[in-house]
């Protein structure tokens, strides 16, 4: 559309449109050249050292996704799913209290953490249009089926339990939300890490592992926290093996982000992760070497591992959402990647 | 990644619509030519217009004549405005100054990471090669929101639901080019079959090149990109990321069978672990 005209004088107000040239056919400077691509900046001196950006804004969007919802429901399916373990592991060795108490405990928290789904929803009534389609590129609809599969399995066994009836079938669904269970905890990872935003895609090899153990400890706090003293034995020794998970796998990522792992050191999220740090190794201590003996021990123990695993969570929440509002964490290691900056010419 | 074998989830994809569609027709796209964009944002006001896109804050940014800001759910073409101390191909002027505008507009990539994490199936792809959301479908989870390596797709405030760009699907049912690219009057925005545009484009970089235009290059036009190249291509003056754009995305999925074998493994390690802390005796 460049306005054209035919007259009887000839054509009229023709402009160049898409052919328009302001070169000047002159050289644009040293380093240019037909072949040279993206001579501008280089001219500049060294491109990798200096970072642009458009006025400071962020290349992606930040999720619109409340901290207490998506975070909270990481804790929280977390807790569920590897609680059914620990409650069928209890219910089969003859811990009847610790049982009981887990079964409760993973009805519960996957009950709120499907009601935290279904409220961060734009479109909350819209929530079965989750259930459409089966889809393996995307983990949010495995993870709705996983919930679909897993809930009344926890429920089941939580109601056989409390009520006395059915103990065969109980039992057996207690097994299922065993089997289930962890892949609840472990596909929280994979949710958050197949996205764009920098902390989390960056590290989608360590966040199943650090998301499974976190879920360990927080599932042992609460077997602590709830289940008789004479019970605690495997909530003890799963209190430590869940914290060591979990510190190994924080490491990892740290070591393995580069710069993006600032983003897990400052501000808000920061604060989380070394909250999550201190309260873990401190639980995990406290199941260790005193929560066989005492009840308060264990009380504050269970407490503190659960603190831990909710830090963990929140810490890792947020520190998506720095990566993602500060273009650095964009732009930097695309830059940086190898055989990346050249494509642009 | 040329070198990789054919991949669902990344790489070169020369059938993109043959996602269902019995034969579709070509795949179409956009061409935007920086190089003749004169910031007018009759693009911006075309889609609004057609596509009945509400409006979304009458501020001004104070940072430039850009007061659109970014793409987002109630913007789906956005003019950057950049003023740089530089020369303009081989303008020679004192002091060297250049304003650099550019319509940006979703990517209507050739792997879509929105289109690849919905869960409801509300992303789809259509007959013409694009990325389309339906809006009677989806939920408003906003999982595509972050998936997006360009961050386009966005949820709209008080409507909850994701919008973008749908390429005007409604035109191209009708054989019209979309909105923006009708309205644009230099001929920046061109809109037509993807094939021919890779080649207008690759022609229109020589010739700038050719005649002292050395910082013209092309984004999004490789098929062997991190997104298996874009519907929307676009002649950049500059780097990538002094428009706003991330310099070398990759759609998130290419490493999603990764992330699932990792999961598989952690569930597993969880599992055992868990039932071996119950070994040995009562207490």
């Amino acid at each position: 559309m460049s306005g054209a005209e035919v007259t009887r004088a000839g054509l009229r107000g023709e402009r160049p449109g898409s052919e328009a040239l302001f070169g000047n056919g002159m050289n644009g400077g040293p380093g240019g050249g037909p072949d040279g691509g993206p001579a501008g900046g280089r001219r500049r001196g060294a491109r990798e050292a200096e970072f642009t950006s458009y006025y400071g804004r962020p290349v992606l969007k930040v999720p619109h996704w409340a901290a207490t919802d998506i975070a909270g429901y990481l804790f929280l399916g977390g807790l569920a799913g590897a609680g059914s373990v620990l409650a069928a592991g209890a219910e089969l060795t003859g811990r009847r209290g610790t049982a009981r108490a887990m079964k409760l405990s993973s009805l519960g928290a996957v009950s709120l953490s499907a009601a935290a789904l279904i409220h961060d929803l734009g479109r909350p009534e819209r929530f079965l249009n989750m259930l459409r389609v089966f889809k393996p590129t995307s983990p949010m609809s495995i993870g709705s089926w996983l919930l679909v599969g897993y809930g009344p399995l926890a429920g089941a066994a939580a109601a056989a339990d409390v009520t006395g009836r059915f103990p065969r079938a109980g039992r057996a669904a207690a097994c299922g939300a065993a089997v289930f269970g962890p892949a609840v905890a472990a596909y929280t990872g994979v949710l958050i890490a197949d996205t764009a935003v920098p902390a989390w895609h960056e590290g989608h090899r360590e966040l199943p592992y650090l998301f499974t153990g976190s879920a360990a400890a927080a599932a042992a706090g609460m077997a602590l926290l709830t289940g008789p003293l004479p019970e605690n034995r495997p909530a003890r020794r799963a209190a430590v093996l869940g914290t060591a998970a979990e510190l190994a796998a924080m490491h990892a990522l740290r070591r393995r982000t580069g710069m993006i792992a600032e983003t897990y050191r400052q501000g808000t999220a920061g604060r989380l992760l070394r909250a999550a740090e201190v309260l873990g190794t401190a639980g995990a201590a406290g199941a260790a070497l005193l929560s066989g003996r005492s009840r308060r021990a264990a009380t504050l123990s269970g407490a503190a591992l659960l603190a831990a695993s909710v830090c963990t969570r929140f810490g890792l929440f947020h520190a998506g959402l720095a990566s993602a509002r500060d273009p650095k964490y964009t732009v930097e290691p695309q830059r940086s990647r190898p055989g990346g900056v050249g494509r642009t010419g | 990644m040329t070198t990789h074998e054919p991949h669902l989830l990344h790489g070169p994809e020369p059938d993109v619509a043959d996602a269902g569609h019995p034969r579709p027709p070509e795949r179409v796209g956009f061409f935007t030519d920086t190089s003749v964009c004169i910031g007018c944002k009759a693009c911006e006001v075309a889609c609004k217009e057609w596509n009945a896109v509400p409006e979304d804050g009458l501020d001004l940014t104070g940072m430039s004549y850009d007061n659109t800001g970014a793409l987002g759910a109630s913007s789906w073409r956005h003019v950057a405005f950049i003023e740089q101390d530089k020369p303009l191909g081989g303008q020679q002027t004192q002091p060297e100054l250049r304003w650099l505008m550019a319509s940006d507009v979703c990517k209507h990539c050739t792997h879509a990471a929105c289109l690849d994490v919905c869960p409801t199936g509300s992303l789809f792809r259509t007959e013409f090669g694009t990325v389309v959301v339906q809006e009677d479908i989806c939920n408003g989870c906003g999982y595509c929101v972050p998936a997006c390596p360009y961050g386009v797709i966005e949820q709209r405030e008080g409507d909850g639901r994701a919008w973008k760009c749908t390429l005007c699907y409604d035109r191209l049912g009708a054989g019209q080019e979309p909105a923006c690219a009708k309205a644009c009057p230099t001929e920046s925005i061109q809109f037509g079959p993807l094939d021919d545009l890779r080649e207008k484009a690759a022609a229109r970089v020589e010739q700038l090149h050719a005649t002292g235009v050395p910082d013209a290059r092309l984004y999004g036009e490789d098929p062997a990109d991190g997104v298996g190249g874009a519907g929307a291509l676009f002649l950049l003056l500059d780097e990538p990321e002094v428009y706003g754009l991330p310099p070398d995305p990759v759609v998130t999925t290419r490493d999603l069978p990764a992330m699932w074998r990792h999961a598989g493994v952690a569930a597993a390690a969880l599992l055992t672990g868990l039932a071996a802390v119950f070994a040995g005796g009562r207490r």
